[in-house]
């Protein structure tokens, strides 16, 4: 949150108490704006919530540990797949949400432990072209686990996921109050979303200022000075890894009640990239960054479908690129852009590893420029 | 019998198409220590670059013989790729020779993606059927088993262009260049070597070899399209892990292996896991060897110790 406050434009530094009450404002207020443009900017901002729950777990594994992790969507799919297998006709069982979410959160941290054991010993580039492979094997089980039994549905996915259920409370029903007024249910999943959200930056923000954050930096900048210090890198790495999916495998179920429809589609490399350059876009090691990175980069497609398609049409008479191109375009250049102009991302990362109370006076002055 | 030569063969020549493709990961990564992530879509640009010569020529000179037209389509796509290669190689990576070691590797998954995004976008998201020049009627050299000048093709060129490659780093000024460069940049310089033509260079020959894998990919199968170069690439990169990342012979080496392992693998799972997978799982193996190998062996099959730069 601090470092979000900090981020906000001019007032961000003066007047840092203002500067948090605006984002809680707007994060508040953000649905009943985009719903002035139409229901689908509603569930549009629903998305992009998710997408900031994915990018915030990568940048625990790229941001905070130094692992490049190209497979990251898979755990996004164990997650969504879990949901989607224990609620739904598919196989007839229809747990209650509460036991779901703990399961594909222990599901996708548990992948999360599979992938980290083997690729444990790797460096960097290693690392990433085989977790690249990973997120390609679970995706091709997905696509192909529908033979000889049954599990996944291959190609065409699963159906008719049951809804968010919140002790009875129905998220995808409206709220009727009185006669003409109503709460659309995408205002509530946003709210939940939101909720959702909020607790995973809360719990990363103090994980970064506690022992382990401090060990993964270590890590990150030096494994071998950080194992001569006595950090268990073996363990981080795998603490990293587990964590990271954990949160992948919260926004999946949730991704897949939502949408109420998982097939192996939503979850293929180009989203892995896309989550990863949300987080570099943003600023790697940095919540403030990966919040940021995710909210633009996930409106960027939909603000281009509403604008570059007329704009396209007026100027060439007829549509040059489409939306989805153009998403790639702008994902791909932003990537490497990044990297050669501002590879700290749009947010630069300030090291931060201890709680506010403990810095000295110096270093807080320090902190305050 | 005839099942095991089939797949024997197959495996061969989708092996040696891996090999070329693995010889370009393995110099880049031999010299910088860069995985040079877009090295697959290079290959899709010279496919689809070649196609396009193709389709060019049939409309132009409908006459012309196929394999003048094969030869003139493939010079094409080398010298695009070249182009493309030595482009990526001074605006991409050469900035970022001494950044962290993820910046050039972010930069180049964004390159490979900009290189799919733009040949979608000029050659659209199907699929193309790729004119065959050389003959696909298969022979049948032992009864029962297939073969088809277009493969015979695929394996001849390959072994042709592994041998020039070989010589021209073993025997040639260049060749010693790269070698210098690739143990030790500041030295290689300090001995009068520009290293910067000699790391372009490196880009320029592995794009033209990719090249020529594409055409070959694309002849093989009959199809070219803007994601063809994915796999392959991964594959190839898994060969050049599996041979010994850095090593030429080992490239090749790992290529054919990595083909045969994927044929039978194919051919067999079927078979070994009493129905359960089948065929579809084939892409599994690359990744499968890529792991078991970086796990058990990461100096691969013919690999020195791989320098440790974290």
């Amino acid at each position: 949150m601090n470092e979000l406050v900090a981020a906000v434009p001019w007032l961000g530094k003066r007047n840092p108490t203002a500067a948090r009450w605006l984002i809680i404002l707007v994060a508040i207020a953000a649905p009943f704006i985009a719903w002035q443009f139409g229901r689908s900017w509603v569930r549009i901002l629903d998305f992009a919530l998710l997408y900031m729950m994915l990018a915030l777990g990568l940048n625990l594994v790229v941001g905070f540990a130094g692992l490049l992790d190209l497979g990251y969507i898979a755990f996004y799919a164990v997650g969504a797949y879990t949901f989607a297998l224990l609620a739904s006709p598919h196989f007839g069982i229809h747990l209650p949400f509460w036991l779901i979410l703990p399961l594909g959160a222990a599901f996708a941290a548990l992948a999360g432990i599979m992938l980290g054991f083997p690729v444990l010993r790797l460096r960097g580039d290693y690392l990433a072209i085989v977790t690249l492979g990973f997120g390609e094997i679970v995706r091709i089980f997905m696509l192909n686990l529908n033979y000889p039994v049954n599990i996944t549905n291959g190609p065409q996915g699963i159906n008719m996921i049951d809804p968010i259920n919140l002790f009875g409370w129905d998220l995808s029903r409206n709220i009727r109050i009185g006669e003409d007024f109503t709460i659309n249910s995408l205002f509530l999943y946003y709210y939940f979303f939101l909720i959702a959200v909020a607790g995973s930056i809360l719990f990363i923000q103090r994980l970064q200022i506690s022992r382990i954050g401090r060990a993964w930096a270590a890590m990150r900048d030096d494994e071998l000075a950080a194992k001569a210090i006595g950090i268990n890198t073996r363990n981080m790495k795998l603490l990293a890894f587990a964590l990271g999916a954990t949160f992948g495998g919260v926004a999946g179920a949730l991704f897949g009640a939502f949408q109420g429809f998982v097939s192996p589609e939503s979850f293929s490399l180009m989203e892995s990239i896309a989550v990863l350059t949300m987080v570099v876009f943003g600023g790697m090691g940095n919540i403030a960054g990966a919040v940021v990175g995710a909210f633009v980069l996930a409106l960027l497609p939909e603000v281009l479908r509403d604008v570059a398609v007329p704009l396209q049409q007026t100027l060439f008479g007829h549509v040059l690129l489409d939306p989805e191109v153009l998403r790639m375009l702008l994902l791909s250049l932003a990537m490497i852009l990044m990297m050669l102009l501002r590879p700290a991302g749009m947010i630069p990362a300030r090291a931060r590893y201890c709680h506010d109370k403990h810095l000295s006076a110096t270093l807080k002055q320090e902190a305050a420029k | 019998m005839e099942t095991l030569i089939q797949q024997f063969i197959n495996g061969l020549v989708i092996g040696s198409v891996y090999a070329l493709i693995a010889l370009g990961y393995t110099m880049v990564y031999g010299i910088l220590g860069l995985i040079n992530f877009a090295h697959g879509d290079v290959l899709m640009v010279g496919a689809l670059v070649a196609l396009q010569t193709m389709l060019f020529l049939m409309g132009m000179a409908p006459g012309m013989s196929p394999l003048v037209m094969l030869a003139i389509a493939l010079a094409v796509a080398m010298v695009i790729c070249m182009l493309l290669g030595f482009t990526m190689e001074r605006l991409a990576y050469r900035r970022l020779r001494n950044a962290p070691r993820l910046a050039p590797l972010i930069t180049a998954i964004g390159v490979s993606f900009l290189l799919q995004t733009l040949a979608m976008i000029i050659w659209g998201r199907n699929y193309h059927t790729f004119p065959q020049l050389i003959s696909t009627a298969p022979l049948q050299p032992i009864p029962g088993v297939f073969v088809t000048p277009v493969q015979i093709a695929i394996v001849v060129v390959s072994a042709l262009l592994m041998i020039g490659l070989l010589l021209l780093v073993n025997r040639t000024r260049i060749g010693r260049a790269m070698r210098a460069t690739a143990e030790n940049h500041r030295v290689a310089s300090l001995m009068g070597v520009d290293t910067n033509a000699v790391i372009a260079m490196t880009f320029v020959i592995g794009a033209a070899l990719a090249a020529v894998a594409g055409v070959m990919f694309a002849s093989n199968y009959g199809i070219a399209h803007y994601g063809m170069g994915f796999m392959p690439g991964l594959k190839a990169f898994t060969a050049a892990v599996l041979g010994g990342i850095g090593n030429l012979g080992g490239a090749m080496l790992g290529g054919v292996v990595l083909g045969l392992v994927e044929s039978f693998g194919a051919g067999y799972i079927e078979h070994f896991t009493f129905g359960f997978l089948n065929s579809s799982y084939q892409d599994i193996f690359a990744f499968l060897i890529l792991g078991l190998v970086l796990i058990f062996r990461p100096t691969g099959l013919l690999g020195e110790r791989v320098s440790d730069r974290a």
